[in-house]
């Protein structure tokens, strides 16, 4: 009697120990908590707990343990944040982040642990550039591309001139080089480009500077409390009536409510827009609204959702063994993924090859009324891959 | 450079420097008169801008009032803090060093960006420029100008002419120079000297407060807005010499011409051109440019 | 005997910090190595403002220019020669602490606060603004460097046991060479100096020159601090040289006590250990998620009641002790 009874225990012990290599698939945040970048942050986390929750609670059959860190935006303290989600939480895979500085100490320190890194905002091109790695993805965009996919529409408008406008910081360059690249291959001309030291807000210099050169038009890149600004304070310099303003997307997403009337009509290229109208992207808003009420579905909620949906192709190819590093990691990189924003697959680099749309604003809405250039790949400049 | 494009430059410059000098001038005055290096002022700041946008619905739905009753309560409700704060805390900090004071009120700093985004949260919000504000006037053809930003600059004059008048032609004025130049004689004398700081304090942090909410309407309202401001105000302050509110006029113009040319004719160099001024004027003169007063 | 048991004491924390990976895991290792990068660093500023009375608000400036150097200048396909990187970090950022101090030194109190700043201000321009430093993103350091000579590698630092017990290393020779320092004559001119500085002019002693000296050693240090944590993590960043960075190593020595040169190692220790602490959802449940609320609260409770730090909590007892046993005695009038 004992002996059976000893025996079935073990047994037992034995099937529910073999089961998977896992019980539980470890998923570290890395986000803004904290500070300008906040709302972005939370966003991105709900989205991703939105598909997750999509799917019953499990990815490929497992569950899912969240820890977080709140990278508080601050590159400087970027490896040691890193670090306590990789050491100390010891986590399988990592969802950050929103800055781009933050994200390099990220992807670094995620390289020298080999530890998989989805990235679900921030769009340094050199992360899929000189530094990209096979366990490094993103679920977002490179800043270049939303640049890039603005070029053909200014030429195809008939603008000739064109003067750039941004901080003076990776991503203002990278947008604006992007931009400069498309436009004068299209034949137009980039004639000055202006920048202003980060996070300096105070634009009416530079503004004057636009008067007096008489573009056709004027690219710029700000996000956050400065896009806000610059739009308010482009209009109020008269200059919307005169000069064109086109933008990044990030110019008038999450900031139309602050810049009211000043933004209406505004051009801006993005990877998503609002009125898409597809069926993915309604049930994608109606279950976000149903479960997060008080916050708008937006472009960092979907990259949330679609970071967890690209995980969820890696560890539904591994059956939910997250030690088959390799084989997860090619799953994620040959994946197609059926995001809101349209369907998107990833390059070498791991970026994804997406859909730019062109927006209008309309009301409090950023109005997709076309698509300003299909399947925009970043080339990827510097990778090894 | 077009000669217009020069004078509107001008104008810029001008307009910045005024703003600049409003939250400078509460800085300096806590700073001159009181000796306390406070860190927390460009929090201030900050607390003005978002009074403005939680308070602007409120007033206009119980008081029935517009833009101008909205500024009036934030600088109240603003001087009632100032005097609350300095009352439970900052009167503690007058006997310490400065470097103390610096070591507590960056505490405070951190208390005060958490406690904001608890009440209010964390995104960038907008406050309205007033109807009657809107317009806007046409220089030269080239581009418009903000009237908006035309009432910032005649508010920020305003506001200095008053400061002037009370400190020169004033009772409490007279109190308060006194007492800069000799605390322990002024309570001699049988004048409230606590009181005294009390309302200078209040004051201080009523200047900041209304700067943050008179300029909310272009400058938006987020989380740390305050931290930028702090350093160019510590940076006018020092060239401007601490306590002396001509100074900080003076150095607050200064900076605004160097910060707009700057930005114009150095792009690149933009970000080092006002800490190159004022390393360059603490060379010549190390104890800023004018002395308290 | 006292000193007899102050060194044993001092050997056996050392024996145990020596040991301390071998008991913690590989994330505790880490930030003990982080802590003892900062304590150099606290300990550099330390020779300036306890040893000089020289408060300098720009001190990362000579972090962040070592970092950067031995970022810069490391090859990207192998590691680095720490025989002239290490040197060249230190040399660089006392450099910049030799031009810049010879012109704040000119000024003083608050001024020469400010100066300080402004001078760290326009170094974390530079690399923030320019392409000097690749910009606000920051650039990677791939490879440890290693001592080589010649062909020989004398000292290979890739292990993190072995980076630990370097980092170990040079905090206590850092340690070591300002407590020689402080004892030595120059050190009791500085202890004059920032007593009275006008007695020690009137004395003959040219100040400048002594305080100018204090400056570019107190960079140097600084800057072998910098090369440790670019070391460390292989990543820098604009930010290292920012004001906040000044402030918090500032805050480390305040909090350690600048009277003693072992608080600032304490306020290192302290500092970091608070903002675990505060940032842990083990220990504060919810709040962990507002812990600039309660280490804002924390600071100010602490600085309020402990004027000398915590170095100079002994003497604060002491003093009480004393001031407890001496009770007024009632005939006496």
């Amino acid at each position: 009697m004992k002996k059976t009874l000893t025996r079935t225990a073990l047994a037992a012990v034995l099937a529910l120990s073999a089961g998977g290599a896992h019980a539980v698939v470890k998923v570290g945040f890395m986000l803004p908590y904290s500070g300008t970048y906040a709302q972005l942050g939370e966003a991105i986390e709900n989205g991703f707990r939105l598909y997750v929750q999509e799917q019953g609670g499990k990815l490929a059959g497992q569950e899912l343990q969240y820890f977080k860190v709140d990278d508080e935006s601050n590159p400087a303290k970027g490896p040691e944040n890193a670090n306590r989600l990789i050491k100390r939480d010891q986590v399988d895979i990592l969802v950050g982040t929103v800055h781009s500085g933050v994200a390099m100490a990220l992807a670094k320190a995620a390289k020298d642990s080999d530890t998989t890194l989805i990235i679900p905002n921030a769009g340094a091109d050199a992360i899929t550039g000189p530094l990209c790695s096979k366990g490094i993805f993103r679920s977002s965009f490179s800043n270049w591309q939303p640049g890039y996919a603005m070029g053909p529409v200014a030429a195809e408008k008939g603008y000739k001139t064109a003067v750039t406008i941004s901080w003076n910081y990776a991503a203002g360059k990278e947008s604006t080089d992007g931009f400069k690249e498309s436009f004068e291959k299209a034949g137009g001309k980039v004639i000055k480009h202006l920048t202003l030291p980060f996070p300096n807000v105070e634009f009416q210099p530079l503004l004057t500077e636009i008067a007096s050169l008489k573009p056709d038009a004027v690219y710029t890149f700000f996000a956050g409390g400065g896009a806000v600004k610059f739009v308010q304070d482009y209009a109020a310099a008269g200059l919307n009536k005169t000069i064109p303003l086109l933008g990044s997307g990030f110019l008038t997403d999450g900031t139309l409510k602050a810049q009211g009337a000043s933004a209406q009509g505004l051009l801006t290229t993005l990877h998503y827009a609002d009125g898409l109208n597809t069926p993915r992207d309604n049930a994608f808003r109606e279950s976000y609204t149903k479960h997060f009420p008080k916050l708008p579905p937006d472009v960092y909620a979907v990259q949330g959702y679609d970071a967890a949906q690209m995980l969820a192709a890696g560890l539904n190819a591994v059956k939910g063994d997250v030690s088959k590093k390799d084989e997860m990691r090619a799953a994620i990189s040959a994946a197609t993924i059926d995001s809101p924003r349209g369907k998107f697959t990833l390059s070498k680099a791991g970026n994804p090859v997406q859909d730019f749309y062109l927006r209008e604003v309309k009301g409090e809405e950023n109005k997709d009324i076309g698509v300003a250039v299909k399947a925009l790949a970043d080339p990827a400049r510097g990778c090894k891959l | 450079m077009d000669p217009v494009i020069f004078l509107i430059q001008c104008l810029n410059a001008v307009q910045y420097g005024l703003l600049l000098f409003l939250v400078a001038s509460g800085l300096t005055l806590i700073f001159g008169i009181m000796g306390i290096i406070n860190l927390a002022h460009g929090s201030f700041y900050m607390i003005g801008a978002y009074m403005a946008f939680a308070l602007q619905p409120l007033v206009a739905q119980y008081l029935g009032g517009g833009f101008v009753a909205t500024l009036l309560a934030c600088v109240v409700l603003a001087s009632l803090l100032g005097y609350f704060l300095e009352w439970a805390f900052y009167s503690y900090l007058y006997r310490r060093d400065h470097l103390q004071q610096v070591l507590m009120t960056y505490g405070l700093i951190l208390v005060f960006e958490e406690l904001r985004s608890i009440i209010i949260d964390n995104d960038v919000h907008g406050v309205g420029v007033p109807a009657w504000l809107q317009g806007t006037v046409s220089l030269g053809g080239i581009m418009t100008y903000p009237v908006y930003r035309l009432f910032i600059s005649l508010v920020c004059l305003l506001v200095a002419g008053l400061m002037y008048w009370v400190l020169t032609r004033s009772r409490l004025g007279m109190m308060i120079r006194a007492g800069a130049s000799n605390r322990e004689m002024i309570s001699s004398l049988g004048i409230d000297i606590n009181r005294l700081f009390r309302i200078v304090f209040a004051i201080g942090v009523a200047l900041a407060a209304l700067a943050g909410a008179i300029a909310a309407p272009v400058s938006s309202v987020y989380p740390g807005m305050g931290h930028a401001v702090l350093i160019i105000c510590f940076v006018v302050v020092v060239i401007g010499g601490i306590g002396s509110i001509r100074g900080a006029f003076l150095a607050a113009m200064l900076v605004g011409f160097v910060d707009t040319f700057g930005q114009v004719f150095f792009p690149a160099a933009a970000g080092v051109m006002v800490y190159l001024l004022m390393a360059a004027i603490l060379l010549f003169k190390p104890e800023g440019l004018f002395k308290q007063g | 005997m006292q000193s007899t048991l102050r060194a044993v004491l001092l050997l056996a924390l050392v024996c145990l910090a020596a040991l301390l990976p071998m008991a913690a895991s590989d994330y505790y290792t880490g930030l003990a190595v982080k802590v003892m990068i900062y304590a150099l660093f606290a300990l550099s500023l330390q020779l300036l403002v306890g040893g000089a009375g020289l408060v300098s608000l720009g001190h990362a400036a000579f972090f962040g220019i070592a970092a950067y150097f031995v970022t810069l200048l490391s090859p990207e396909s192998g590691a680095g020669n720490m025989l002239w990187l290490l040197p060249g970090a230190v040399l660089a950022a006392m450099a910049y602490a030799a031009v810049t101090g010879a012109l704040s030194l000119r000024t003083k109190g608050i001024y020469f606060i400010m100066v300080t700043l402004a001078f760290a201000q326009m170094a974390y321009y530079v690399f923030h603004d320019t392409k000097l430093g690749g910009g606000t993103d920051g650039i990677y350091l791939y490879f440890r460097p290693e001592l080589r000579l010649g062909e020989w590698v004398l000292l290979n630092l890739d292990a993190p046991y072995a980076f630990y017990l370097f980092t170990l290393a040079c905090l206590l020779l850092g340690w070591g060479f300002l407590a020689a320092l402080m004892r030595s004559r120059f050190g009791a001119a500085l202890t004059g100096i920032r007593v009275n500085e006008q007695r020690m002019r009137a004395a003959g002693y040219s100040t400048f020159g002594y305080k100018l000296m204090a400056y570019v050693l107190a960079g140097g240090l600084a800057g072998a601090a910098g090369f440790l944590y670019a070391a460390k993590d292989g990543y820098v960043n604009p930010e290292l040289l920012a004001w906040d960075q000044s402030g918090l190593v500032l805050l480390m020595v305040i909090l350690g006590g600048s009277s003693r040169l072992w608080g600032a190692i304490v306020g290192a220790v302290a500092l970091t250990l608070l903002q675990e602490a505060f940032q842990s959802q083990d220990l504060m449940g919810d709040i962990a998620q507002r812990w600039h609320l309660t280490f804002g609260l924390a600071i100010i409770v602490l600085v309020a009641l402990l004027p000398n730090g915590l170095a100079g909590l002994p003497g604060q007892w002491r003093q009480r002790r004393q001031a407890a046993r001496i009770k007024p005695s009632a005939s006496s009038l």
